[in-house]
């Protein structure tokens, strides 16, 4: 961790996407603790910042250290992997694999506790009559619980969020909404991308807005 | 020959290039001389020893000059990721398929008065059509739409690993025929001075042919990877000016 | 990362890819019927009543004569689909960006898919090699020399398709005419898999076994090659960066 404590640390950050500059120099520092949305029109290059936070995009130009990693090395990126918690569009689901399936293999390919398993899948109501059915069946925004379970399973450090609201019904977003504060409460950091307006905006520390591929600090959220 | 000149000399040619494409051409008036007019056609084989000039300068550049390249080229890009050994590689590879290709027809219009069949599986013949399609499918990952720096590292580890295939495929058919039975394309072919001469001339001539068409196919993948790439720069700006237009509804600040 | 994570990063996709089938049943209910149809289809090919002589009055039918390459042939093809399955299932949804963020060692998932491969393909192997004896009516002599052999050319040639398979398969990985370029890539490199076992079969079925020996040598080679190349090479293919 860097001496001033930041968790997310990036410098006119660029990273491309297919040879396009999807980040264009991207400027953003979160501290510990902080819940951090992240706002901007389609194709501004939210997903990408999450992606090179993540350590799953290179750093082309520019500066950038996350939990301490330097994400321009790839030895750097590739540590960072393993401290963070990202939810993308896709739910990285086996189809074919069932609710309990899917978060045992990857709470086992990220080395996480059974016990955290378990309780994740009971924390997004999952441990009854849907832990057995193959993800293939299930609705979006179950698919999106499993997804999220998986994440809070594996305790990351920082949380990378795009659009986790997505397909959620009303009580399924208020659990989202206290599993992010419950995270920056015990610690942890939270870059979340949204479209929402209103209740989410209790949640956040504060917002950030994405265009043009740049970051822009704004008002509170 | 002023049309030739220009081609030659064109705007897309340097002193090295030049130099290499006029020794060229010499070395192929020549190679045409030697084969079609000064050297004696061969007892067995008649004139059809004469595709002997092609055939085997042929798979002497494609076998083991090109693929060689490609093969450095991919490890160097690897080692160094720098785009001069990427593109060097491709090039060679192209090349190289093109050659293969001129192996195996001439094989096989050899292989039809000699043999009385086009195609007898005479073992250097079928293993180089496999290294044929084994290159073709490297072509086929160059042309693939990904991004360009892991478009790169694959074809380079396709390029190494075909290397390896080449020799696996080469060995394993060898192995295969050699229980049957084999006179191998013009093993048992009756040589004098001057056809042997011939072929070593040939082989230089098709050395500096391949030279010349490398250094232009290097250059012309050279000039393509800046046209797309200079442009980093502006393409940054162009997408820092998407944010000057106007916010859209709901998402003023 | 040590030995030990790699082995259990492998042991984890090895037992995720099995359990997969094991609730699709792809490889089961789609790939071993094509296998069995393509066995019958030889047979629709290469009429079933030609025989080849052997010496003056002995004579074996065609269809037995050449029932070692069919086999392999056979397998080949089921392999091609086995991948598609295989790299299938991974690129759809993210997951391959899920076994990157997971940290696990890119030389583990590649033992993990091609050992997952190898299994399937051996259980498709061993249907086909028996529905051939079975269809063509191939009369051999059996002893446990022969048997011996034909087996180890079995685990042979199909350790060889799957390590070289999940090489290509990760080549192609992400790319939307994956299906196509696997077998364009692919095939050349296993034809002299083909063509090693099928001597070896033939040796097994019909020839003197020590011929065999040899070229199941040549197929353990093959395959160690690329088990080599995989373990060595799948760092750079998954990563995208």
């Amino acid at each position: 961790m860097t001496s001033d404590g930041a968790v997310v640390q990036l410098t006119d950050a660029v990273a491309l996407v297919g040879g396009f500059p999807a980040l264009a120099g991207a400027t953003l520092t979160l501290q510990s603790r902080e819940v951090v949305g992240l706002r901007g029109p389609n194709g501004a290059g939210k997903s990408t910042l999450l992606r090179l936070c993540a350590g799953l995009v290179a750093l082309r130009r520019g500066s950038g250290e996350v939990l301490g990693c330097d994400l321009a090395t790839r030895g750097g990126r590739r540590a960072v992997r393993r401290s963070v918690g990202l939810l993308g569009h896709e739910t990285s689901l086996y189809d074919d694999l069932t609710v309990a399936e899917n978060i045992r293999f990857w709470s086992g390919a990220h080395r996480a506790d059974d016990d955290d398993a378990g309780a994740a899948m009971d924390h997004l109501g999952l441990s009854g009559r849907l832990a057995d059915v193959p993800v293939a069946g299930l609705s979006a925004g179950q698919r999106r619980r499993t997804a999220i379970a998986v994440v809070v399973a594996r305790r990351p450090r920082l949380w990378l969020l795009d659009e986790p609201h997505a397909g959620l019904d009303s009580s399924g977003r208020d659990l989202l909404d206290r599993l992010m504060l419950d995270a920056a409460a015990s610690g942890a950091t939270v870059l979340v991308a949204t479209h929402d307006r209103g209740r989410i905006d209790d949640v956040l520390t504060r917002c950030v807005e994405v265009e043009g591929g740049m970051v822009r600090e704004s008002v509170d959220g | 020959m002023s049309a030739l000149t220009n081609t030659l000399v064109g705007p897309s040619s340097s002193k090295v290039s030049r130099v290499v494409g006029i020794m060229a051409i010499i070395a192929t008036v020549f190679m045409l001389l030697l084969a079609l007019v000064w050297s004696p056609p061969e007892i067995d084989q008649a004139d059809a020893v004469r595709l002997f000039y092609v055939h085997v300068p042929s798979a002497v550049i494609a076998l083991y000059v090109a693929f060689t390249i490609t093969l450095i080229g991919s490890i160097q890009y690897l080692r160094k990721r720098s785009v001069f050994w990427d593109l060097l590689a491709h090039a060679s590879t192209e090349i190289g398929v093109l050659f293969c290709a001129l192996v195996l027809v001439t094989g096989m219009l050899w292989g039809k008065p000699t043999w009385g069949v086009y195609w007898q599986w005479d073992p250097r013949l079928t293993s180089t059509t496999v290294t044929f399609v084994l290159y073709t499918g490297y072509l086929a990952i160059r042309r693939m739409d990904l991004d360009p720096a892991v478009r790169s590292k694959r074809a380079a580890i396709l390029g190494i690993v075909s290397f390896a295939n080449l020799i696996i495929v080469r060995y394993s058919v060898e192995w295969w025929r050699s229980i049957h039975q084999s006179a191998t394309f013009g093993l048992d072919t009756q040589l004098d001075d001057l056809m042997l001469f011939t072929v070593f001339w040939a082989v230089v001539t098709f050395l500096l042919i391949f030279t010349w068409l490398l250094i232009h196919r290097f250059r012309l993948a050279w000039f393509e990877h800046q046209a797309s790439t200079s442009s980093l720069d502006d393409a940054i700006a162009a997408r820092r000016a998407e944010r000057s237009h106007p916010p859209l509804a709901g998402e003023s600040v | 990362m040590g030995r030990a994570g790699l082995l259990a990063d492998a042991a984890l996709i090895f037992k995720k890819d099995l359990r997969i089938e094991r609730s699709s049943k792809v490889v089961t209910v789609q790939v071993l019927p094509f296998a069995v149809m393509t066995l019958i289809l030889f047979g629709f090919g290469i009429s079933p009543d030609a025989r080849v002589l052997l010496g003056s009055e002995e004579s074996r039918t065609v269809l037995a004569q050449v029932t070692p390459g069919l086999i392999f042939i056979a397998v080949l093809f089921s392999a091609l689909l086995a991948l598609g399955r295989s790299f299938g299932v991974e690129s759809s949804d993210g997951t391959l960006d899920g076994l990157r963020l997971a940290g696990l060692d890119p030389a583990g998932i590649f033992l993990g898919k091609a050992a997952a491969v190898m299994v399937q393909l051996a259980m498709v192997s061993a249907v086909v090699t028996g529905g051939a004896f079975l269809l063509f009516s191939v009369d051999v002599g059996w002893s446990p020399s022969r048997a011996v052999l034909l087996v180890t050319t079995v685990g042979a040639a199909t350790t060889g398709i799957a390590a070289a398979g999940t090489l290509y398969g990760a080549l192609a990985a992400g790319l939307r005419v994956r299906d196509t370029l696997v077998p364009l890539l692919v095939i050349p490199v296993l034809a002299p898999v083909l063509l090693g076992a099928g001597q070896a079969a033939d040796a097994a079925l019909f020839g003197a076994v020590a011929d065999g020996w040899p070229w199941v040598g040549a197929l353990a080679l093959f395959a160690l090659v690329y088990v080599g190349v995989g373990i060595l090479s799948f760092e750079s293919l998954l990563e995208d960066a």
